[in-house]
């Protein structure tokens, strides 16, 4: 199965002159260099596939071109070279009207500063997508009160976006990128603006709505934390050039260069790792009467295991087989290095 | 030692500013005063540009693109020239578009008689539409008032439009008033889209920009003689004039509320898969309405400070009697036809700023009587009161004062204005005459005998480099360039006269607004009253201003200034308190802990920080200035402005002398918002701002 979203040596580069430029740099792009020549580098030389409902996260510092690469693939901007497939269409190539149909069809986008549009309430707000697209009113009305109650916003249809806080304004604009039922989600730092207690509600929420909608979701944060949190696999960029991609666990287990590190340092790995991570062969010693699951995140597990002070069985919860064992003192390493 | 004094040159803006001062004076001096000398004035080798402008217009009008035109009373073809044809269908158009909505409100057979035969019409008497009563135009404005913000604003409309009734002054009020609902409509349409054109290309923005700062900076009386030339004298002459006048702001007011809509707003509608007009009308256009609807307050604004000058080519109401009181030097009667405009003004702006900040809501459960009560209300007034007014018909013997008081039936005051001003004159003349003597003779007089023996190469060495200072050598050129084209003219010593009243005025009024704006602008509840009597002063239409001091101080420099230093000096005050206001309570908070005392804190803190917002407001007063400054020459001073008022009377190369000063006085103000936008860009850099 091809992936829903497919990016292929996409650069952006802000500025005059930079389609010369970048012919001129045979694909190895300096920003220094570039920028002695009064051109930014946004987006440099990204690759990568989202497949369908997987969760990237695309994590970075402010500059570091991570909402642009998101808005190459929303072709909010276009990309300066490169191939960007959705759903095996190069989106670089399309029409305006192409495009509006594409975005209408399959794409919904949830913003930073919430994006409502100030002159429309809630309802109006969320049927907004439906409406350009020509749905009648009553049911686009219907649809968008389906949306309201969806983000636990009901009795609240009537109001104005400036009647609301901020958490209750990133429903709607939830509530709006889902009204067209978009296969492909993207979210550009929704909870950046947020307090961190309505950061973390938002993101439970968030994760409950990904596990009934399950769609293919692109998701763009400067908050490291947020990313392990969320993320299938994350995609950490400086500079327009993304330093490494992969899942949390081997992010954290592996950091592939030494600016990733300065992220996973500090992060506890029991909050992070799987039992997978550190299981060892199946061991015919393992106790009989406690089994771990391959996938439990380690802190979860923690307790049951260093309790029983024995060996256990991991297993696969899929079809509940053995996959190997997991031994204490293996635990207590990760819990309390060395 | 000298190395020394270079390093403070180069580095002390100053020092600089001593250095240029200093080379002036000395310029300023040696330069003989003789008209062989080239470095005393330029030879007017531009003497031709007016009357080339004038043949270009008489060119368009009589030769350019000749159609053959079917004349159906002489059964031939005629040759008649595109561009003529073209502004005498706009002319007839405005004139139709105002006549109808004049007969409307006030009644009679215009509009009857373009339908129906006129031997039909003649025999026939009750052919006639009827008149709005003024009652039911009462009742209107309050219940309009009432809707848009309650019943203090409805009291507003209500009395404002019973007080200009009952004075007689119904009829030029509405005369004006049908004047505005033309001309508004007319540029809100075409600022809405030269506005969304410049948003939506940026080229189109860069070359909108110029053109909008001299149409702004330009006097309003420059258009006329153009206007005339093209288009003729009449009501619709004085709504062109008003349409250029009024069209820029609301261009800008769209551009800029464009602009400020926050980029992902945008994004928002463009994902949520609009198309380009879905985006222009359902996301970009309703998320800038309050702006755009503050452009609209604007418009009618600009339209209500238009209608004296507009009287002048030839449009009726309230601006044509307040001219001709004034030439009769009737200040009772200028100064009742000035309060209605006033009044017109200030219900207009409550009412537009209200329907501006009005929020819809679309979930009111209402029936359709409980939603269109107001309405009903206005309906029935209306019936009733033109039932009654047409009964009564028979019982007033030529007047039906039910319908219309004519001006010389209604109440006056004039006569009790015109014996204050007569006491006020008596009782205080010997200390205004000596205060008017002093001020000309002491003052005004040496000024501009300073200004005028000015040579010209000291004026540029002073703008110039100045400019060089404040900018770069580019400001310096620009600066450079738009003055040699004054001084090439042979209008350099009436353009140095402007500069005098203007540089006068300026200073006196950013003096003025600054203090005012220190001493009350500290406190939030005294900024707050400051800012509410600037937007009172600021409805005031500029010809306003004028009225009480040509009765204080006669026909002289004087009047002229003192109107152009109060009309100012609003802009300079409401940007004061604006820079005060930006001041980060953090500083004050550092300041206080520092211990400074309240002028430490005003020299120190206050001022450095407002400064740049101050020099906005300063570029403000400079705009404001030169109109009332040109104005005045409708009451007879000597600079520009009086030549361009004269224009009004020179047939032969009356547009293209107009013009041509008009672009001068407007260069001025551009040559000083060039110097002191970059003073405060520098500033503002400096401070971190920018």
């Amino acid at each position: 199965m091809s992936p829903t979203i497919s990016c292929n040596s996409v650069y952006k580069i802000f500025g005059p002159n930079a389609n010369r430029l970048l012919s001129e740099s045979n694909g190895s792009v300096d920003a220094k260099k570039f920028q002695e020549a009064g051109c930014i580098v946004g987006v440099n030389n990204a690759s990568f596939d989202v497949n369908k409902g997987e969760m990237l996260v695309v994590m970075g510092l402010s500059g570091s071109g991570k909402s642009t690469l998101l808005r190459c693939i929303s072709r909010l901007t276009d990309a300066t070279a490169g191939k960007i497939l959705i759903d095996g269409d190069d989106i670089c190539l399309m029409n305006n009207k192409q495009l509006v149909e594409l975005r209408r069809e399959k794409m919904g986008m949830v913003f930073q500063n919430f994006a409502l549009l100030p002159h429309k309430t809630v309802i109006e707000n969320i049927a907004f997508p439906l409406q350009v697209k020509g749905i009648s009113t009553d049911n686009s009305m219907y649809k968008a009160l389906e949306m309201v109650e969806l983000v636990g916003l009901k009795g609240r249809e009537n109001y104005f976006p400036r009647e609301l806080s901020g958490g209750q304004q990133q429903r709607v604009g939830i509530a709006r990128s889902l009204a067209v039922e978009p296969d492909i989600w993207f979210l550009d730092e929704p909870f950046s603006a947020l307090d961190p207690l309505i950061r973390k509600e938002m993101q439970d929420e968030f994760l409950r709505l990904q596990g009934v909608l399950n769609k293919t979701i692109m998701f763009v944060t400067h908050d490291f934390d947020e990313a392990l949190r969320l993320a299938d696999r994350i995609a950490i960029m400086k500079d327009g050039i993304i330093e490494q991609l992969d899942t949390p666990g081997n992010i954290v287990l592996n950091p592939a260069t030494d600016y990733v590190k300065k992220f996973t340092e500090d992060v506890p790995r029991e909050k992070v790792l799987r039992i997978e991570s550190i299981m060892d062969a199946q061991d015919p010693n393992a106790s009989d009467t406690l089994e771990v699951s391959k996938d439990d995140i380690i802190e979860t597990v923690a307790e049951k295991i260093l309790n029983s002070k024995e060996i256990i069985k991991v297993t696969d919860p899929k079809d509940k087989s053995i996959v190997g064992s997991i031994n204490p003192s293996k635990v207590i390493k990760v819990l309390f290095g060395g | 030692m000298d190395r020394n004094y270079l390093e403070i040159v180069k580095n002390s803006k100053p020092a600089q500013f001593g250095l240029l001062i200093f080379i002036f004076l000395i310029l300023y001096f040696l330069i003989p005063q003789s008209e062989n000398n080239y470095l005393w004035r330029l030879p007017s080798l531009l003497k031709g540009i007016p009357l080339a402008i004038n043949n270009v217009i008489f060119n368009a009008l009589y030769e350019w693109f000749p159609l053959k035109v079917w004349d159906p009373v002489f059964e031939m073809y005629e040759e008649k020239a595109a561009f003529r044809e073209f502004t005498k269908a706009v002319s007839q158009g405005l004139l139709f578009l105002i006549t109808v909505v004049r007969e409307l409100l006030l009644g009679g057979d215009k509009i009857i008689d373009v339908f129906v035969n006129d031997a039909w019409l003649k025999e026939n008497d009750w052919l006639s539409w009827p008149a709005l009563p003024w009652t039911a135009t009462t009742v209107g404005a309050f219940l309009l008032g009432y809707q848009l913000n309650g019943i203090r604003l409805g009291l507003l409309g209500g009395i404002g439009a019973l007080y200009i009734s009952i004075f007689g002054n119904y009829v030029p009020s509405i005369q004006t008033l049908s004047f505005v609902l033309i001309t508004t409509p007319i540029c809100f349409v075409l600022g809405l889209s030269f506005g969304i054109w410049g948003y939506l290309d940026k080229k189109v923005e860069t070359a909108l920009q110029p053109v909008l700062n001299v149409m702004q900076t330009m006097p309003q009386f420059a258009y006329l003689v153009p206007i005339i030339a093209l288009f003729g004298l009449g009501d619709h002459a004085g709504s062109i004039a008003t349409i250029i006048i009024a069209t820029p702001p609301m261009i800008r007011n769209t551009i800029l509320g464009l602009k400020r809509i926050s980029p992902e707003v945008v994004e928002a509608g463009l994902m949520s898969g609009c198309t380009k007009p879905q985006l222009l009308f359902q996301v970009l256009i309703p998320a800038a309405r309050r702006d755009i609807l503050n452009g609209v307050n604007t418009v009618i604004m600009q339209c209500l400070a238009m209608v004296v000058i507009a009287s002048f080519v030839g449009a009726k109401g309230l601006g044509l009697n307040l001219k001709i009181a004034l030439n009769s030097l009737k200040i009772g009667k200028a100064a009742e036809a000035g309060l209605c405009i006033v009044i017109i003004a200030v219900i207009l702006d409550r009412f537009t700023k209200a329907w501006a900040d009005k929020q819809k809501n679309y979930f009111e459960n209402l029936s359709f009587i409980q939603r269109y009560k107001f309405l009903i209300i206005f309906a029935f007034s209306i019936v009733i009161f033109s039932i009654v007014a047409f009964i009564s018909n028979g019982y007033f013997d030529k007047i039906n004062y039910l319908y219309v008081i004519p001006i010389e039936k209604g109440l006056t005051i004039a006569h009790f204005i015109d014996a204050g001003v007569d006491w006020v004159w008596e009782t205080f003349f010997y200390s205004l005459n000596s205060f008017n003597k002093f001020l000309l003779t002491q003052v005004l007089g040496p000024m501009k005998q300073a200004y005028l023996g000015m040579p010209v190469i000291a004026t540029f060495t002073l703008a110039m480099g100045a400019a060089f200072i404040v900018g770069n050598i580019r400001t310096a050129l620009i600066v450079g360039g738009m003055l040699l084209f004054i001084a090439l003219s042979e209008y350099w010593d009436r353009a140095l006269i402007t500069m005098y009243m203007g540089s006068f005025a300026v200073i006196m009024a950013s003096l003025n607004g600054i203090i005012l704006g220190s001493i009350f602008g500290r406190t939030e509840r005294g900024g707050r009253i400051l800012l509410s009597f600037c937007d009172f002063f600021e409805t005031f239409p500029s010809f306003v201003y004028l009225i009480p001091v040509i009765f204080l101080f006669n026909i002289t420099d004087t009047s002229v200034l003192i109107a152009a230093i109060v009309y100012a000096t609003v802009p300079a005050t409401r940007y004061t308190v604006w820079g005060l206001k930006s001041v980060p309570l953090s500083l004050h908070e550092a300041g206080t802990m520092s211990g400074v005392s309240a002028f430490q804190r005003w020299t120190n803190i206050e001022i450095p920080i407002a400064f740049p917002t101050v020099m906005l407001g300063v570029n403000q007063t400079v705009v404001f200035s030169l109109q009332m400054v040109i104005l005045g020459a409708l009451i007879g001073t000597e600079d520009l402005g009086q030549i361009i008022f004269g224009a009004l009377s020179r047939t032969k190369d009356g547009a293209g002398v107009a013009l041509t000063l008009g672009i001068f006085v407007s260069l001025i103000a551009i040559c000083v918002d060039v110097i002191v936008r970059n003073w405060a860009e520098d500033r503002k850099k400096a401070l971190g701002l920018a």
